[in-house]
C-alpha cells in the first residue's frame, strides 16, 4: 500500500510467500515465547517507522532476547533465502526498517541490557536495542557521555545509529557514529556470529568496522556495539541568535566555520520551525526572527567567553538582531528539547517528508534559497531545521499525507532539493540513511560502475541479497540473482 | 499520520475525535521510550505507537476488538507518559478511552476475566461494598497463594494481597456538610470524598480539612456525591462512567449555588485526571456539557490549590522526602513542581527518584487486572526510590500509596498529611517510629 507510484518494493519470492505458515511455525520453535509476531493485527504496526509516506506488512516479526536467537533466526532465513528487514526502535525517517512482504524483521527491541562500563579505557559495550540516551545516561553520574546525539536519541537505538552511520547536534565537533564505535558483535546472513574492533581505536586489518557502520542492515545484523565515552566539559552553554532572513543567518554560520572556529553545535531554524518548536518546548525561544541560530559553546567559563565573543563578533557582521545566552541549565535544556523535538512537533501542523542533503557551507544560503523556491513551486510549505555547522540540511516539507496528488508532490519536492544538493557539490543523506526513500536516487550520486563496486562489497557479505535487499541500491543494474 | 475514514464513520462524534487525534501523530517512536510495558516487554504493540495503530486499524476497519488488540490495549496503563513526551501533541488519553469503550461495547472477554471486572466494577466505587469487602479480604486472606495458582482466580489472589490488614472506620470527613473553620475565611471549596480512598487511608481528607480549616478555607462535602467514575471510566464503561461524573456535577453545582465555590478539591490524582476531563467525557450531552466544563475548570489538586494559598516557609526538618510524581499528577494533570515546592517550603529535603516519569504499576485497577507487568514496575520503582535513602516517601494519589507500601518498608503518606502535620495538626500516626 503506497501513498504514491514512485519508489517500488522488490517483488516478493513467491518461494517465501507460499511456505508462509510453515515458515512462522519454525520461527516459532526458534524463539522464547512471546517473541514472535505472526497474526495479521499484530503486524500491521510494524509496516512502516517514522517514513509514514511508505507501509508495508512483513511476513513475521521476531523480537528475539540473544544474539544466540538472531543468529538461529538469521541461519533459518539464509537456509531458505528468506529476506530479513532489521529494525531497532523503528525511528528511521528514510525507511530504513520499512518490512517488505516476504520478510521477516529482526526487532532489537529487548535487547536492552548495558553489558559492560569501562571508565578505565571510556567504553561501554551494550546491546543493541539500548536507546542513545540510555548509554549517555548510565554513565553521566561517573562525569561521562557518549557523543553522536541524533535529535531522536530519545528512542532511537544504537544499532539503528550503527546502521545509519547517525550523526546529530553535537557530531559537529565529536564526529558522528563511525567516530565514535569501537568495536561491534553482529550476525552474518547465514547466522556467523563475529566480532570486528574492540576497546581501541584502531583495529587491525581492513577497517571493516568502518564498512559496517552506515551499511543499513545490509551486511549483517549487530547485536552488540562497543563505544567510545568522553569526558563531559566543565560547562556548556547554548546561545540563541536571531537574523532577519535565512540567507543572513546561513552566511554567519560559513564564516564562524570558515574562520577555524568549531563550537560544539550550531543549529538552524527557520520562522516555520521556531514556531514549531515553541508550540511544544516553551523554550523562550524568539518569535520575531526570520531564523534563529543556536550555538552552543563548552569548556571553561573562559574559553567559553572567548569562543562567543568571536562568534558574537562574526554575527554582528551578518546583521544579527538577537543575541540571547541561556541563564540557567532548565533553560539550556528547554533549547535543546524543542530543537531535538523539531520533527515530531512538525505534526502539530501538517504531515512532513524529512530531507537529510548536505552541502558545503559556501552553499548554504544558495541551497536554502532555491529550497525555498522549490517548494513554493510545487505549491506546499516548507521548514528548516537543521544542522547547520556541518552542512547538513533538514528541509521539512509540509503536505497532507490524506490528499494522494499533495503527496506525490511533496515526494517530487524532496527529489528535487536532493538533487540540488547533490549539484551543489554535496550528497542526498548526511545522517538519516538512503533506505528506501533516496534509493532510487543514488544514481544522481554514483555512476553505475560506483554502485556495482559497491555492491560487490556488498555481495561479499550478503551473496543471497536478504538482508533489506529494497534498500539503498536502485533496483534497475543490480546483480542477476 | 494517514487515516481513511469514511464521511458515514466521521458523521460519528467519537470517531471524528479519534480521526483528528490520529492526524497528528506523525509515528516518530519517541513516545515508545518512555512507555513503561515498551520498556518492560520490548515489544512495540505494548507501546503507545503501537496501541496507536492497533486502534487505528480498527477503528479504520469499523471491526469489533479481537484478541490481539484487547492484550495490547489492556497492558496499556493509561499512565499517560507518553502524553509529556509527544511533541506533535497527540491526544492519546482520548483515543484510549475511545478504544476501551469500543472493546467493552464489541468484545466478549473470557468468563474469568468479566467475573472480576464485574466484581471491581461493582464494589470498588462504593465505600459500603468496598469496606465490607475488604473485612471478608481479612478473612479470606490465607487463601491467597491458593487462588493465585488458579489462572482465572488469580487477580482475586492479587485483591487479597493488596487488601490492607487493618480497616477503618468511616470517617466524619466523610460526612456530608460544612466543615467550621478557624478565625477569618479565605475561601470555600468543595471536596470528593472519593470511594476506595476514605476506606483505605482516610487520614488523607482528614488531614485536608484540618489543614484547610486552619487556613481559613471552608470545605462542604456535598450531599449525594460519590466515586468520580474513574475507575470504571478506565475500564471502558461509559455509561457508569457518564452517570458517575453528571451526579459529581450536580452535587458539585449545587454547593455552587448555594455559597459560592472557588474550587473542587481532589486529593487523589487519578481522579483529578479524569474530573480534569468531564468537560470532554460529558461534551455530547446537551444537558451536561456546559456544567461539566465549569466543574472540569474547578477541579484542582490539593497541592495547585494550596500553591495558590502563600504558606509561610518554615524551619528546615531533619527528615529526608522522596517524592513520588503519579502518573495522573505528572502526566495527566502535568502538575510537577507545585507538590515539591509546598514541601521544601515546609522544611523537608525533597528528592527526585531517578526515572521519576515510569508508573509505579498501580494504575486503578491495573495492579489486580495485570500483576506480572504491575510486579516488574513496583520493583523498579521500589529501587529508584530506596536508592534516595529518603525516611519517608510522599505521593499524590492512594493508588500509588497502596502499590508503593506492598514493596518497601519506607512509610509512605499523602504530601497533604505532611504538610498538616508541618503547619500544626498532628504527626501521623504511620510516622511514630520514624524519628
Amino acid at each position: 500500500m503506497r501513498v504514491s507510484d514512485q519508489i517500488a518494493f522488490l517483488a516478493p519470492r513467491r518461494s517465501v510467500l507460499d511456505r508462509r505458515e510453515a515458515i512462522i511455525a519454525d520461527l516459532a520453535d526458534l524463539l522464547p515465547p512471546g517473541c514472535l509476531v505472526s497474526d495479521i493485527r499484530g503486524l500491521v504496526p510494524f509496516e512502516t517507522d517514522a517514513f509514514i509516506a511508505y507501509r508495508q506488512l512483513p511476513l513475521a516479526v521476531t523480537l528475539p532476547e540473544t544474539t544466540a536467537q538472531v543468529a538461529a533466526v538469521l541461519k533459518y532465513c539464509g537456509r531458505y533465502g528468506i529476506p530479513v528487514v532489521p529494525r531497532g526502535a523503528g525511528t528511521s525517517l528514510c525507511g530504513g526498517a520499512i518490512p517488505q512482504e516476504d520478510a521477516v524483521v529482526i526487532g532489537l527491541s529487548k535487547m536492552t541490557r548495558i553489558l559492560d562500563i569501562d571508565l578505565a579505557n571510556r567504553t561501554a559495550t551494550v546491546e543493541a536495542g539500548v536507546t542513545n540516551i540510555n548509554i549517555s545516561e548510565a554513565v553521566m553520574p561517573e562525569g561521562f557521555f557518549y557523543a553522536p546525539d541524533p535529535s531522536s536519541q530519545l528512542a532511537c537505538t544504537i544499532g539503528g545509529n550503527i546502521g545509519m552511520n547517525s550523526g546529530g547536534a553535537h557530531c559537529l565537533k565529536y564526529g558522528v557514529t563511525t567516530n565514535n564505535l569501537l568495536g561491534v558483535k553482529m550476525v552474518l546472513f547465514d547466522g556467523t556470529i563475529i566480532e570486528l574492533g574492540g576497546k581501541a581505536l584502531d583495529a587491525a586489518g581492513y577497517d571493516l568496522l568502518g564498512l559496517i557502520c552506515g551499511s543499513e542492515g545490509q551486511l549483517g545484523i549487530v547485536t552488540e556495539a562497543t563505544v567510545r565515552l568522553l569526558a563531559r566539559p566543565e560547562g556548556a552553554r547554548p546561545v540563541l541568535f536571531g537574523f532577519s532572513s535565512s540567507e543572513e543567518a546561513g552566511a554567519c554560520v560559513a564564516e564562524v566555520i570558515g574562520a577555524g572556529i568549531i563550537p560544539v553545535a550550531i543549529e538552524f531554524m527557520d520562522k516555520p520551525a521556531i514556531s514549531i518548536c515553541e508550540a511544544f518546548a516553551k523554550a523562550g525561544y524568539p518569535m520575531d526572527v526570520e531564523a534563529l541560530l543556536i550555538v552552543e559553546v563548552e569548556g571553561s567559563e573562559a574559553e567559553m567567553e572567548a569562543t562567543l565573543t568571536s562568534i558574537i563578533e562574526i554575527a554582528r557582521r551578518h546583521g544579527v538582531t538577537t543575541i540571547r545566552e541561556s541563564q540557567s541549565a532548565t533553560e539550556a535544556a528547554l533549547i535543546w528539547k524543542g530543537r531535538k523535538s523539531a520533527f515530531g512537533a512538525t505534526g502539530r501542523i501538517a504531515d512532513y517528508i524529512c530531507m537529510d542533503g548536505t552541502v558545503p557551507l559556501s552553499q548554504l544560503s544558495h541551497v536554502l534559497r532555491k529550497t525555498g523556491e522549490i517548494v513554493a513551486r510545487y505549491g506546499l510549505r516548507v521548514a528548516n531545521v537543521f544542522h547547520a555547522g556541518d552542512g547538513n540540511m533538514h528541509p521539512l516539507i509540509l503536505y497532507n499525507i490524506n490528499d494522494p496528488e499533495d503527496a506525490a508532490r511533496a515526494e517530487q519536492a524532496g527529489n528535487d532539493i536532493l538533487r540540488l544538493c547533490v549539484d551543489a557539490g554535496g550528497c542526498l543523506t548526511g545522517e538519516h540513511g538512503v533506505g528506501i526513500e533516496k534509493r532510487d536516487l543514488m544514481l544522481h550520486q554514483f555512476s553505475q560502475a560506483d554502485l556495482d563496486q559497491q555492491m560487490a562489497a556488498r555481495a561479499a557479505f550478503d551473496p543471497q541479497w536478504i538482508m533489506n535487499p529494497s534498500k539503498v541500491f536502485p533496483l534497475e543494474g543490480r546483480p542477476a540473482a | 499520520m494517514q487515516t481513511s475514514f469514511t464521511p458515514a464513520q466521521l458523521a460519528d462524534p467519537h470517531i471524528a475525535t479519534s480521526e483528528q487525534i490520529l492526524r497528528k501523530c506523525v509515528h516518530c517512536g519517541f513516545c515508545t521510550a518512555t512507555c513503561p510495558t515498551y520498556v518492560t516487554l520490548g515489544n512495540e504493540l505494548d507501546s503507545p505507537r503501537g496501541r496507536i495503530y492497533l486502534i487505528k486499524d480498527m477503528l479504520e476497519n469499523d471491526r469489533p476488538a479481537d484478541e490481539e488488540v484487547v492484550t495490547h490495549i489492556d497492558r496499556c496503563l493509561s499512565c499517560l507518559s507518553c502524553m509529556t513526551t509527544c511533541p506533535s501533541g497527540v491526544n492519546y488519553m482520548h483515543l484510549v478511552d475511545h478504544a476501551r469503550v469500543h472493546i467493552e461495547k464489541t468484545y466478549k472477554r473470557p468468563l474469568g476475566d468479566r467475573l472480576v471486572r464485574a466484581v471491581l466494577a461493582a464494589v470498588l466505587p462504593y465505600p459500603g461494598r468496598f469496606r465490607l469487602a475488604l473485612k471478608a479480604a481479612a478473612l479470606g486472606r490465607p487463601f491467597a497463594s491458593l487462588l493465585k495458582r488458579i489462572p482465572p482466580l488469580k487477580p482475586f489472589g492479587t485483591m487479597l494481597d493488596l487488601a490492607p490488614s487493618k480497616i477503618a472506620l468511616a470517617s466524619a470527613a466523610d460526612t456530608p456538610g460544612t466543615h467550621r473553620i478557624d478565625g477569618v475565611k479565605r475561601g470555600r471549596v468543595a471536596i470528593l470524598s472519593g470511594c476506595a480512598q476514605p476506606v483505605l487511608r482516610p487520614e488523607i481528607n482528614e488531614a485536608t480539612l484540618r489543614l484547610l480549616a486552619r487556613l481559613g478555607i471552608e470545605v462542604v462535602v456535598p450531599e449525594g456525591a460519590g466515586c468520580c467514575g474513574a475507575l470504571v471510566h478506565h475500564m471502558g464503561r461509559e455509561e457508569q462512567a457518564l452517570d458517575a461524573a453528571r451526579r459529581m456535577v450536580d452535587a458539585w453545582l449545587k454547593v455552587k449555588e448555594e455559597g459560592g465555590l472557588d474550587a473542587v478539591i481532589i486529593t487523589a490524582s487519578g481522579c483529578g485526571t479524569t474530573i480534569k476531563d468531564y468537560g470532554h467525557m460529558l461534551r455530547l450531552d446537551p444537558a451536561y456539557a456546559e456544567k461539566a466544563a465549569q466543574v472540569s475548570a474547578l477541579a484542582k489538586d490539593i497541592t495547585e490549590y494550596l500553591a495558590s494559598l502563600d504558606l509561610p516557609a518554615l524551619e528546615r526538618k531533619t527528615l529526608t522526602v522522596a517524592y513520588h510524581s503519579a502518573c495522573s499528577m505528572q502526566h495527566g494533570q502535568k502538575i510537577t513542581t507545585a507538590p515539591k515546592l509546598l514541601l521544601r517550603n515546609a522544611g523537608f529535603t525533597v528528592r527526585d527518584p531517578g526515572e521519576g516519569h515510569l508508573c509505579c504499576g498501580s494504575a486503578g485497577t491495573y495492579n489486580i487486572l495485570q500483576p506480572e507487568i504491575s510486579e516488574k514496575l513496583k520493583a523498579r520503582k521500589v529501587r529508584n526510590i530506596e536508592a534516595t535513602k529518603a525516611d519517608i516517601i510522599a505521593t499524590g494519589n492512594i493508588g500509588c500509596i497502596t502499590q508503593i507500601a506492598t514493596g518497601t518498608v519506607i512509610p509512605i503518606l499523602h504530601t497533604v498529611e505532611l504538610l498538616d502535620w508541618a503547619y500544626g495538626g498532628p504527626k501521623p500516626a504511620m510516622l511514630e517510629k520514624v524519628r
